[in-house]
């Protein structure tokens, strides 16, 4: 067993554990996008970031990935994780805005503005599919290609693949094109809709799923 | 392409951990590109998924999967390069091939590519071509340098233009200097040896400097025989472990000033010769190749 503390709390975890599973566990949520439980973890998106060590020489980390440790000091909500968690989230809005997964964890982190230059990518290199793929469906149909910018995923040559059983596991799991949001404000490519209803659809706090329970949306109306 | 060749790429590489790059780099030496059916192969031997393979093949920038010319022009474009104008050098390539980077001629000649930085900054602009390195080139140059690239660098003697640099060697066995100054070639110390062939003995003297193959010798010596090496001071013969890559006769191996060996052909007329700077060749106990091209 491994003692840490997390937001002031001094919990005791199995070793080997991950932050993130450690914070959830004893209750304190943290927002992730490229993790899933039943996948290996993989650290793509640092949504997961939190706050590790004391003040002058504390550093964010992304907890999906790191391995909790013998008096390790964790914040999951300082000022710096927000600071950090909002620019994150900006920037996945900058690449696909057409994400409800992104548009509804903007609206769940009170992210109004999108300040970079506007792109449509359908892909945020998150790896779930990749992963889905090879671990859960033991295909390896799918996977990452090239390097910097003309990084990608897809099949080996982008033929049909001949080991992919079109299980649809990885369309299934992608937080980018699995449901488009149509977002309210073209211009800002910011939906928020549903934290500008009243009263508000998602709350800041206390709503862990983040995903819309309502289906279709009643603020967007997407299905 | 041959499957079997394929397929004996990858046994030699058998047991070695995380040998893909190596088995990648081989198939591409073989055939200027890695062909779609031979990572198939390879996917299939080596037990990985396909897709894994591709992901390697395509982050790293020395594989091509589409064919190359069989002449590989690389013009630098890194940081020090570029200031010396090395996009004028591009530029007039373009025109004297009709390429632009990253494509080949019709006639499967040459393939231009533009790479961020060859690590020689200094004798920048740098083109590299087929191994070759020309250093300070300017956009006049290319003219010259295409007819050569395009003969496979048979050179006139007295040409020096893209060699770089002098080497000495010493005899691995006495330590003795190898070089002798009162016979120079081409303005350098030659390189001093003797041969045995055919019960025939005699000395040899060859140039220095690394890439010409100016030589003078006892006897007329025809191509394609093998000869033994001996050091002119211990008479102790010189050997090595290694065949060479070209021809696959022996090479035999010299002591490489400053640290190294250089290894020499021992193939009249073959002219390879190799350096290898950390004094050790990677792949000598696997597959008895030599495989470290560092210049030439
Ligand atoms: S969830 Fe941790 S980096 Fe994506
Ligand atoms: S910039 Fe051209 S060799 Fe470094």
């Amino acid at each position: 067993m491994v003692t840490l503390t997390i937001n002031g709390l001094k919990v005791r975890v199995e070793e080997g554990m991950t932050i993130l599973e450690a914070a959830r566990f004893v209750g304190f949520p943290i927002p992730t996008l490229c993790h899933n439980d039943g996948l290996s973890p993989y650290g793509a998106c640092r949504l997961c970031v939190v706050e590790i060590g004391q003040e002058p020489k504390s550093k964010l980390v992304s907890s999906c990935t790191y391995p909790v440790e013998e008096g390790l000091t964790v914040r999951t909500a300082s000022q710096r994780v927000l600071k950090a968690r909002g620019m994150i989230i900006e920037l996945l809005l900058a690449s696909c805005p057409q994400s409800k997964t992104i548009q509804d964890l903007a609206s769940a982190h009170g992210v109004h503005q999108q300040r970079f230059k506007q792109e449509y990518e359908d892909c945020i290199l998150c790896g779930l599919c990749v992963r889905t793929c090879s671990e859960q469906m033991m295909a390896h149909a799918i996977g990452f290609r090239g390097r910097g910018e003309n990084r990608s995923i897809g099949t080996p040559f982008d033929i049909s693949s001949d080991v992919c059983r079109l299980c649809g596991g990885c369309m299934y799991i992608c937080p980018a094109c699995q449901l488009r949001c149509t977002y309210n404000q073209p211009q800002h490519a910011i939906c928020n809709a549903c934290a500008n209803l009243r009263p508000p659809c998602i709350e800041k706090e206390g709503y862990n799923n983040l995903m819309c329970y309502m289906e279709p949306c009643v603020a967007c109306e997407i299905k | 392409m041959s499957p079997e060749y394929i397929k004996e790429i990858v046994s030699n590489h058998k047991g070695e951990l995380g040998a893909l790059i190596s088995i990648l780099e081989d198939i591409q030496d073989r055939y200027h590109y890695l062909p779609e059916e031979a990572l198939r192969i390879v996917a299939g031997e080596t037990g990985r998924s396909l897709v894994d393979i591709y992901g390697v093949a395509t982050f790293y920038k020395a594989f091509s999967l589409k064919p190359r010319g069989k002449h590989h022009i690389s013009v630098c474009m890194g940081t020090a390069c570029h200031v010396r104008s090395a996009p004028g050098i591009v530029d007039e390539f373009t025109l004297q091939l009709g390429l632009r980077p990253g494509e080949t001629t019709q006639d499967g000649e040459f393939t231009l590519e533009t790479v961020n930085c060859l690590g020689t900054c200094a004798l920048g602009p740098i083109v590299l071509a087929d191994g070759h390195y020309f250093s300070n080139v300017k956009r006049q140059d290319v003219k010259k340098i295409l007819p050569k690239i395009k003969s496979g660098f048979v050179e006139e003697p007295g040409d020096r233009e893209d060699r770089l640099f002098p080497v000495e060697v010493y005899c691995p066995h006495c330590n003795h200097s190898l070089m002798d100054e009162q016979n120079p070639i081409e303005d350098y110390p030659a390189i001093s040896l003797g041969y045995s062939f055919n019960e025939m003995r005699g000395w040899v003297r060859m140039s220095s400097l690394y890439g010409s193959h100016c030589l003078e010798s006892e006897h007329p010596i025809a191509a394609d025989t093998t000869v033994k090496l001996f050091c002119p001071q211990c008479h102790a013969e010189l050997v090595g472990k290694t065949a060479c890559f070209d021809c696959g006769s022996p090479m035999v191996k010299l002591g490489f000033l400053g640290g190294g060996s250089l290894l020499m052909c021992t193939l009249w007329g073959c002219n390879n010769s190799e350096i290898s700077l950390n004094g050790h060749h990677r792949r000598d106990e696997h597959t008895g190749e030599s495989r470290e091209h560092i210049l030439g």
